[in-house]
């Protein structure tokens, strides 16, 4: 469903990605970590038209996606989850769940789909009149997540949603993005947070420097003897 | 205080408020710009003198009540203020906050000397019968046209009010000046919403420049002296901060007013600076600090 080949990023002079290929199948969860400045984010960047890739492409159902602006592709039904949440802090929890379902497509099942949002996450509901800048990080997080939902998307891309949580809400986050597979969305999740990724994933990228160094079925790399070594260690 | 000089002081104070709605009007957006774009535009008083020349061109061409003027005045703002956005601010690239000073800057010269090539220098009115009565309203007498422009000042930043919070359109304005990145996420195509906010501002100005039009003379550099205002007006009540416009505009007007009245009249326009200095010395963050609702 979404396919990345052979992709190079440079900002400027500094070349971040050296030709990484991955892709999504529908219904997938799959996990892209690494370490800080891996270029993990970067490739993100370039799937939901935040940035362009000097070579190599970004296809979404054999489309290719470089050079298209953002508000396109989320148009496209690819919903990205961006990294610190970017919500309207002054604007109330549901004014940001209503933004989420800007598009015209989206405008008929508006009603149904802030009710979902509310029945997925309870504690939303009890906020909606708060200001988004006045919740905590997990729940603003969940609000993002809420948010993206609203556009009806085939595609979540997931931009380190675990991110300056706490280490118990970082679990409660893990455990949503999990559940997302049952209301039928394929997601795309970059983290550093090697460790919870794998609980929850399908499949996993590891990048390093630019480069994927790893791939493989999650369960199947949590026994990895590098991956242990490099990211679980005790 | 005696009846005479109570009603000296409400007379005053009255005409100052309504002066200072046109202000408001003004200033309101400068600081919707502002507020959406982080563009401080230069050229904001010469947006102004548009709509006052607009409405000087058709009185002369087809004797059009001034007024009446809004119905072109306020589209042309618009428009112009949409192209200007997408045309020129849009291409300056990453360093807009340095650059953008520059393009209305030039912005602004370009049309007081399009306006001085067309109109000539001198000052022109016009010669409506209304200009000079007045209406008795509890004891204060008001011309009417500054009771239309306080009228009209109501009815566009109401408008705008209901724009920015009871429509889609306004939601996706608010959620740009927060967060860009978000709402572009969020499908909305944040080129095209600061072309429409720079197209309001300018609207605005040009609204502003007609209902001046019966209260003033009109020449090419009629709006320096305005930009100014509209500055002292968002500086007074925050930048980007709209109801702090509102009222900054009223606070600038009835200084004004009263420092006519009661000071001399020669200083008028510099009660509002020496204002503007002190709010910059003593609460740089405007009026009413960080607490309120921005844009």
């Amino acid at each position: 469903m979404l396919d990345v080949r052979d992709l190079e990023v440079a900002y400027g002079e500094v070349q971040v990605v050296f030709g990484v290929s991955l892709h999504v199948d529908k219904g997938e969860l799959v996990g892209l970590v690494g370490g800080n400045g891996s270029g993990k984010s970067t490739i993100l960047r370039v799937v939901s038209g935040m940035l362009r890739a000097r070579a190599g492409a970004a296809e979404y159902r054999g489309q290719n996606l470089n050079g298209v602006p953002p508000h396109r592709i989320t148009e496209m039904k690819v919903a990205h989850v961006p990294m610190g949440r970017q919500l309207f802090g002054q604007m109330t929890v549901e004014e940001n769940l209503l933004m989420g379902a800007y598009l015209p497509r989206t405008k008929a099942n508006r009603a149904a789909n802030l009710q979902k949002v509310y029945d997925f996450f309870p504690r939303l509901t009890e906020k909606r009149l708060s200001p988004a800048a006045a919740l905590s990080g997990g729940e603003q997080q969940m609000v993002a997540i809420g948010r993206a939902l609203m556009s009806e998307p085939e595609v979540l891309l997931m931009d380190e949603p675990s991110l300056g949580l706490a280490p118990l809400v970082v679990s409660e986050v893990m455990r949503v993005i999990g559940s997302l597979r049952e209301l039928g969305l394929t997601v795309l999740l970059v983290e550093q947070n090697v460790r919870q990724v794998l609980k929850v994933t399908d499949r996993t990228y590891v990048l390093e420097l630019g480069k994927l160094v790893k791939e493989g079925r999650s369960a199947d790399l949590m026994g990895d003897p590098d991956i242990i070594k490099a990211y679980l260690g005790v | 205080m005696d009846s005479a000089q109570l009603t000296a002081f409400t007379q005053t104070l009255a005409q100052g408020l309504l002066t200072g709605g046109l202000y408001a009007l003004i200033g309101t957006g400068l600081s919707l710009i502002f507020g959406v774009m982080k563009v401080i535009n230069f050229a904001h008083g010469d947006f102004l003198a548009i709509g006052m020349f607009i409405t000087l061109a058709l009185f002369r061409a087809f004797h059009l009540d001034p007024y009446l003027s809004l119905l072109v005045a306020a589209p042309v703002g618009f428009a112009l203020g949409y192209a200007i956005q997408r045309f020129v601010l849009a291409r300056l690239g990453d360093r807009l906050s340095e650059a953008s000073m520059l393009a209305t800057l030039g912005l602004g010269l370009i049309i007081s000397n399009t306006l001085l090539l067309t109109f000539g220098a001198q000052p022109q009115n016009i010669n409506v019968p209304y200009a000079i009565q007045t209406v008795q309203l509890g004891g204060v007498q008001l011309s009417i046209p500054l009771i239309v422009a306080g009228l009209g000042t109501l009815a566009s930043i109401g408008g705008l009010n209901y724009l920015l919070y009871r429509t889609e359109l306004g939601r996706a304005i608010r959620a740009t000046a927060q967060n860009p990145l978000g709402a572009e996420l969020q499908g909305v195509k944040t080129t095209n919403i600061q072309a429409i906010v720079f197209g309001l501002g300018v609207a605005f100005a040009a609204i502003a420049g007609v209902l001046l039009m019966p209260l003033l003379y009109a020449f090419p550099t009629v709006g320096e002296n305005y930009t100014t205002k509209a500055f002292i007006v968002t500086v007074l009540g925050g930048l980007g901060n709209l109801p702090g416009a509102v009222v900054g505009g009223l606070v600038l007007g009835g200084i004004e007013s009263l420092g006519a009245f009661y000071i001399s009249n020669n200083y008028r326009d510099a009660y509002g600076l020496v204002a503007f200095l002190l709010v910059l010395l003593l609460k740089p963050e405007g009026l009413f600090g960080k607490t309120v609702k921005r844009v």
